[in-house]
């Protein structure tokens, strides 16, 4: 299908094409081969990314239930709905708590596991797949096997099987909100699944590390361990770092699958998209408070992205592109 | 923040310098095996908890006395997420693999060539427009997909495969890619291209694209993993069973009524396959696609 939209996209750019005096003819004129080349992309980002933001932040304005053309004006009502909505509030909350803890933790267990797999000299690729390979797994597939197997609630659950070694009870990992233990199966699975992504990052960077700065290092007698990690990895790092952060920064707040698979029927531990979810798409279709409550997520992130930027440093510097 | 660049490495060879630390005696290097062996074996439960389940019977998962290592391994168990009639485990496979295909195929044509024209053919709005493509990487496509949704359901995408396919290709991010590596292409082979007569068109078919081929492959395999493991859109969109993909139907019997553990054990296990095979055949670009474009984030 991609090639019938390129040729209706095509055909505005000749007109302008003809303008630009061309000098070997119009396949040569550079104009019209930057339409022919972009053109394709550029309208489906139209379509399908700027409308949809537009469009969200239209309806938002609006008196919008189980319409996506409404014309009843409500100006701030779906904001001051969904702000007044203590389970969005909440769950906007609970969410910059769970990045807090989600984002240090992956950061920390990535760089732990490149530096590992950096120093192996014998299956050191064996141990890089090996950590790189639930990243093969889904969301879903993942959740399955935490939820029916790991963290079953029942006795025959992995978790509950070693525990019961120890005498203790059965825990309900899952059904029981209290105490939280779900965050506990949320946290490793997102764990499990996130690490040897940025594992292979953090490989890549502290390959591209110069050796010298090290040798450098050892003749001013620097103690390779705690003090060459501190003074020559971690800012040797800070590119990647930022990165890095940034992406889980983005990824947690976007959270969705394991959450909706493993909390199926529960009113806790909902994350920001799962209610919008069901607000937008849920019996109420109440498209109009969905909205506004994208409209808020989408800021949030955007600030927290800035902010972090701000904090790290985000791009200083390597902009010369 | 592309501190670093990456070299357009047209060999082919991995970056991996043997650049390890030689300090540290017999213990130290024990320890570092022991550590990075235990976190080894952790990683690896959750999949050997899934194969063991798929190949066991029922009482086996759940009954009283649970086993590491069953006896009693049922190889019948394989073909039976295909028998079951409660959900189509098949078609969902066939949607997954055609979805995945042609959103890897469709995402690499669009945005490699949208990626070029702003890395290469001069024109007075380019930059503008290259802003106009950032500004989207600000807006995470999982927030708008309520928008999405009401605008693809007024196509009357809804349970078809262009509503699950069309929407997701233009990616703001891999057309970035796709630019800050042409950046780096060696303009003299375009040159040459241009000299034999050739047109932006013609050099970018037969000089620019195969020359780059690992590029190419290593944004595939990552377009192809992230199509097949997709769940929030095509949750939205597929509405009829009919259209769902793997995703959407391992989900499903998870709130099934009755619960069957070996069959959905053994319907993860199938799910997981086909990237088990692009892991095992694909891992060098991947791992070098990664290392590119995870970076510059």
């Amino acid at each position: 299908m991609s090639t019938t939209t390129t040729r209706d996209l095509a055909r505005p750019a000749p007109a302008k094409a003809s303008k630009a005096r061309p000098r070997r003819g119009l396949r040569g004129s550079s104009t019209f081969n930057f339409w022919l080349f972009t053109s394709p992309f550029l309208i489906g980002l139209v379509i399908f990314v700027y409308v949809p933001i537009g469009w969200s932040i239209w309806l938002s304005f609006f008196e919008a239930r189980f319409t996506v053309t409404p014309d009843k004006f409500v100006g701030f009502d779906n904001y001051r709905f969904m702000l007044d909505n203590n389970d969005f509030v909440g769950s906007l909350g609970t969410f910059t708590v769970f990045a807090a803890f989600i984002v240090p933790t992956t950061w920390a267990l990535s760089l732990g596991l490149a530096m590992l797999v950096n120093r192996l000299r014998f299956l050191r690729a064996f141990f890089r797949s090996v950590f790189f390979l639930p990243t093969a797994c889904s969301y879903v597939a993942a959740s399955l096997i935490w939820k029916m197997s790991l963290f079953n609630g029942v006795r025959f659950g992995l978790a509950n099987t070693v525990l019961g070694w120890f005498g203790v009870e059965n825990i309900a990992w899952l059904a029981n909100p209290d105490p939280p233990w779900y965050w506990l199966v949320i946290l490793t699975a997102r764990l499990w699944l996130q690490s040897g992504f940025y594992m292979i990052l953090f490989l890549a960077a502290l390959q591209n590390i110069p050796q010298e700065l090290y040798e450098a290092a050892a003749i001013d007698g620097a103690k390779p361990g705690w003090q060459t990690f501190r003074h020559i990895t971690l800012p040797q790092l800070r590119a990647t770092s930022t990165a890095v952060i940034l992406l889980l920064l983005v990824a947690a707040y976007q959270a969705f699958d394991e959450f909706f698979n493993l909390l199926s029927k529960t009113t806790w531990g909902r994350p920001p998209l799962v209610e919008l979810y069901y607000t937008a798409l849920g019996q109420n279709q109440d498209y109009g408070a969905g909205s506004a409550g994208a409209v808020m997520l989408t800021l949030l992130i955007v600030v927290v992205t800035l902010f972090q930027g701000r904090i790290m440093g985000f791009g200083r510097g390597d902009e010369s592109k | 923040m592309t501190t670093t660049v990456p070299e357009v490495s047209k060999t082919g060879t991995s970056p991996t310098g043997p650049r390890r630390s030689r300090r540290g005696g017999v213990m130290s290097s024990t320890g570092l095996y022991i550590g990075t062996g235990i976190a080894g074996v952790l990683f690896l439960i959750p999949f050997y908890l899934l194969v063991r389940n798929a190949l066991s019977t029922d009482p086996d998962i759940t009954g009283e006395n649970w086993k590491f290592f069953p006896t009693n391994i049922q190889w019948g168990n394989i073909t039976e997420p295909f028998r079951d009639t409660t959900v189509d485990f098949g078609q969902s496979m066939v949607n997954s693999l055609v979805v995945g295909t042609l959103h890897t195929v469709g995402t690499l044509l669009v945005c490699s060539l949208a990626g070029y024209g702003l890395a290469r053919i001069p024109y007075r709005h380019a930059n503008k427009i290259f802003y106009a493509v950032l500004f989207t990487l600000m807006v995470p496509a999982a927030v708008t997909f309520v928008p999405s949704f009401v605008l693809v359901s007024s196509l009357g995408w809804v349970d078809s495969y262009r509503g699950l396919i069309i929407p997701g290709l233009f990616s703001g991010f891999t057309c970035f890619l796709f630019r800050q590596y042409f950046l780096g292409f060696p303009r003299e082979l375009e040159e040459a291209a241009r000299v034999d007569g050739l047109g932006y068109w013609g050099a970018y078919w037969r000089v620019v694209v195969p020359n780059s081929l690992n590029f190419f492959a290593a944004i595939a395999t990552i377009t192809f993993i992230n199509g097949w493991n997709a769940f929030l859109w095509p949750l939205v969109i597929g509405q009829d069973p009919s259209a769902w993909t793997v995703q959407v139907a391992l989900s499903s019997y998870m709130t099934n009524q009755t619960v069957n553990y070996h069959l959905i054990f053994m319907a993860t296990a199938i799910s997981i396959l086909p990237l088990l095979f692009v892991f095992l055949f694909l891992q060098r670009w991947l791992v070098q696609g990664i290392a590119q474009t995870g970076i510059k984030g």
